[in-house]
């Protein structure tokens, strides 16, 4: 790591100094946490660190999710810091995050001292044990000579290879007692050699397939925007012309305004790019994993194609579906390397041709437009009006991070995204509440963009603490709530598959009652709040927020509470059955029709696996 | 579903049977039978483990459990080209009357008696699972008071160590 290069002469010091020591050293500007007991002596020397500022939050899993927000907005490893016990459990939300997304953040958290570890001591947890199966690793350090050496292998493992959380669990007294920081540490990690450099036969195995390839598609996820690689893929799709669909984790690895972007896959995926993995015979896989959400019921996910899988992490490769050319290796190197191999078969007259393929599937793209239906209630807000006009207004420049739920699949549908790191959002943990804590991290990594977090009523009242340390700490994001009063996609599922029974998502927040007046609480906080009711008013109000960048500002956007989120493949069927609103296929013509196949679309209550009904939503 | 004889080679540090334990937990593995102990490197021990997958979730354990940071090398050693070998302790009723009938079993199976009461032999025995699985088999008419097996160990037959490599790349 570059910044292990700066060697320091050694110096006498506390472990807690060694700590902060060890993390200016490896490059840490931003360390998000609340201090408490058992990491108190951490806190002494973070007082007088000028190159770490360390941002005060008002709940544990807030700094995690910051840590995240700061991560995924920059690809630079994100830090938490917490005590022992509770302090420590409450990151772990926030952690699992982390490894669901592969986010690169360091937690470290205080833990009792070591003579009083496994005696149920005061604020005590195994949080070593806890997050054996969310981290990438994690360490428990009982001696202050480790601690220099564990925090720099800590912030290598979370940064290269796949990234992940990595937590280090120091123990009071280590931290207290003495020893001599040295820096660069040496460290040796036998166990851990990712590989990064593909192998050359596998890539032409791959660009074989390419060539031969009647109708391939580039199947992007999450590895090509962690891996930075934008700019490569853009130069292989413009050298192969090959479609394009980028996941819920990958929205803005290809600028969704480039027309051979097919748009997202998956259970509330586009026609277009659902039809096209259905209908591929090719699936060029670029750090994806062919998650549940993407691929419905996985015996019939795209049957026709062979697979070349590439990942950095070997096992996500044949997880779930056999792969006919697996690649290991960055994504980057990959993508370079299969243009170059791809480019000398186009070169020697021997490229594939993708010509009708390509009419076809951007032919769905035309016929089939993600779109929504205005509510018949002339006066109420649509939702997706709404992300779509702060999406038009705040541009491709801004960050957009969302909660779980439906306002994040619209504003994974309707913000066009230009950019990689433009969209954060919590895609395989789900986590609620994600939103204002990540937005915040990602405002203090990039001061000088515009940051949106598109929240729901249900997640913006699971983390809204943290608008206090934004008010605090001078970082002026911008929350909209889509406030439909209700936990909506859970009321979504509810409407489609429990007969409108709705039991306990109903919320308050808007209809009949404000529990919370969202408007208040922003003003309690210190925070500009506006209210927006009206169709006529969502972009003036969007413009207003717009306009205030000295503090937080919370928009209230009360919307129609039955919108629901299309298209849809209802979970644990196949993904012919995607429906474009309720108990609707989309209508092809007739010669698309015979090639299509469409499945017959059944009944509500026989349209979902029993087993798929139970699956948690929100 | 099948048996499979996996070869673990660990940094020997404080948590990695538990970290290898809960990846098998969290994943859905079924661990068969499980040993551990040290090598002749002082920092890396070995794990013989034995689980019941069939062989796309086996690829599975494997990948994942290289991912684990502490993990060298992860061989697998199928029976044919390796030598297998569980050891038990069994406890078995044997008065004056059926002493001699046990004493008997115990010299066809080449295992030894280590501690004799009025009432019970104890008696240790050494071999492959099948081979424990026919002296229980003969032992069960007598009565087995008490039994407690370890786990499997196992090492590839011939010259070469699984060792070797691992110590040069760390």
């Amino acid at each position: 790591m570059a910044a292990q290069a700066r060697v320091r002469p050694p110096v006498e010091v506390t472990g807690a100094q060694s700590l902060v020591l060890a993390l200016e050293s490896v490059g840490v500007d931003t360390v998000f946490g609340i201090p408490g007991g058992a990491i108190l002596p951490a806190y002494d020397p973070l007082l007088d660190s000028v190159k770490v500022r360390h941002i005060l939050v008002r709940h544990e899993q807030g700094a995690g999710h910051a840590a995240e927000g700061y991560a995924a907005a920059t690809g630079r490893v994100g830090v938490c810091l917490a005590t022992s016990g509770p302090g420590a459990t409450n990151l772990v939300t926030a952690i699992a995050d982390a490894y669901m997304d592969s986010i690169p953040i360091v937690a470290i958290t205080g833990q009792v001292a070591s003579a009083a570890i496994g005696t149920d001591a005061f604020q005590e947890a195994d949080i070593r044990g806890i997050t054996f199966p969310i981290t990438k690793h994690n360490y428990l350090v009982t001696k202050a000579a480790d601690i220099a050496r564990v925090v720099a292998e800590a912030f290598h493992l979370a940064s290269t290879g796949r990234p992940g959380p990595v937590l280090v669990d120091i123990s009071k007294d280590a931290l207290q007692s003495r020893t001599t920081f040295v820096w660069p540490p040496v460290f040796d990690l036998p166990g851990y050699r990712p590989v990064t450099r593909p192998h050359h036969k596998q890539i032409r195995e791959a660009a074989r397939l390419i060539a031969a390839a009647k109708a391939p598609v580039l199947y992007v996820g999450g590895g090509v925007v962690r891996a930075g690689a934008a700019a490569e893929l853009a130069r292989f799709v413009e050298l192969t012309q090959i479609p394009v669909v980028t996941t819920l984790m990958a929205r803005g690895a290809l600028p969704d305004s480039h027309p051979l972007h097919l748009g997202m896959p998956g259970m509330h995926g586009s026609v277009a790019a659902v039809t096209a993995l259905q209908k591929s015979d090719l699936l060029i896989t670029l750090g994806a994993r062919f998650d549940d959400r993407v691929t419905g019921q996985l015996s019939s996910f795209a049957p026709g194609a062979k697979v070349i899988h590439a990942d950095i992490d070997p096992a996500e490769i044949g997880k779930n579906r056999v792969a006919q050319v697996p690649i290991v290796g960055d994504c980057k190197a990959v993508i370079v390397d299969l243009t170059d191999e791809v480019g000398r078969d186009i070169d020697a007259g021997k490229g594939g041709d993708y010509a009708d393929w390509r009419a076809q599937t951007t032919g769905w793209k035309k016929s089939f437009p993600v779109g929504y239906a205005t509510p018949e209630d002339a006066d109420s807000v649509a939702p997706q009006a709404v992300i779509e006009a702060i999406g038009r207004i705040a541009g491709p420049e801004a960050t957009y991070v969302a909660g779980v739920g439906q306002h994040q699949m619209w504003a994974a549908q309707f913000v066009r995204y230009e950019r990689p790191n433009a969209w954060l959002n919590s895609g395989g943990l789900g986590t609620m509440g994600y939103a204002v804590p990540a937005a915040m991290g990602a405002k203090v990594a990039e001061p000088d963009r515009v940051v949106w977090a598109i929240d729901g009523d249900g997640c913006f009242q699971m983390t809204n603490q943290e608008l206090a340390t934004c008010v605090i700490n001078n970082i002026p994001i911008k929350v909209a709530v889509i406030n439909n009063s209700s936990l909506g996609m859970v009321r979504q599922w509810q409407s489609l598959f429990y007969n409108q029974r709705y039991s306990n998502t109903d919320l308050h927040t808007s209809v009949g009652r404000r529990i919370p007046d969202f408007v208040k609480l922003a003003e309690a906080y210190g925070c500009v709040g506006l209210r927006c009711e009206r169709p006529e008013d969502v972009e003036a109000t969007i413009r207003k927020a717009m306009e205030i960048n000295d503090v937080p500002v919370v928009v209230d956007f009360v919307v129609h509470r039955d919108a629901m989120v299309w298209p849809m493949v209802p979970a644990g069927v196949s993904n012919d059955a995607i429906q474009v609103a309720k108990d609707t296929a989309p209508q092809w013509d007739r010669d698309e029709a015979e090639s299509i196949e469409v499945a017959e679309i059944r009944s509500d209550a026989e349209a979902v696996d029993p087993t798929g009904q139970t699956e948690q939503t929100s | 579903m099948s048996k499979h004889t996996l070869s673990v080679l660990v940094e020997n540090k404080p948590g990695v049977l538990a970290r290898i334990a809960s990846l098998f937990a969290r994943r859905g593995f079924n661990i068969d039978s499980l040993a551990v102990g040290p090598t002749e490197h002082s920092d890396i021990s070995r794990m013989t483990v034995v689980v019941d997958v069939d062989a796309l979730p086996l690829e599975q354990v494997t990948k994942q459990l290289n991912k684990l940071i502490e993990v060298l090398k992860v061989v697998e050693l199928d029976a044919t080209s390796s030598v297998q070998r569980q050891i038990l302790l069994v406890k078995v009723r044997a008065d004056s009357v059926t002493r001699g009938q046990v004493l008997e079993m115990v010299q066809m199976f080449r295992a030894k008696v280590v501690d004799v009461a009025t009432d019970a032999l104890t008696i240790e025995a050494t071999g492959s699972t099948d081979k424990l699985h026919a002296f229980l088999d003969v032992l069960e008419p007598f009565g087995v008071k008490e039994l407690v097996q370890s786990g499997l160990v196992a090492i590839g037959r011939g010259g070469r160590s699984i060792t070797d490599r691992s110590l040069r790349t760390a």
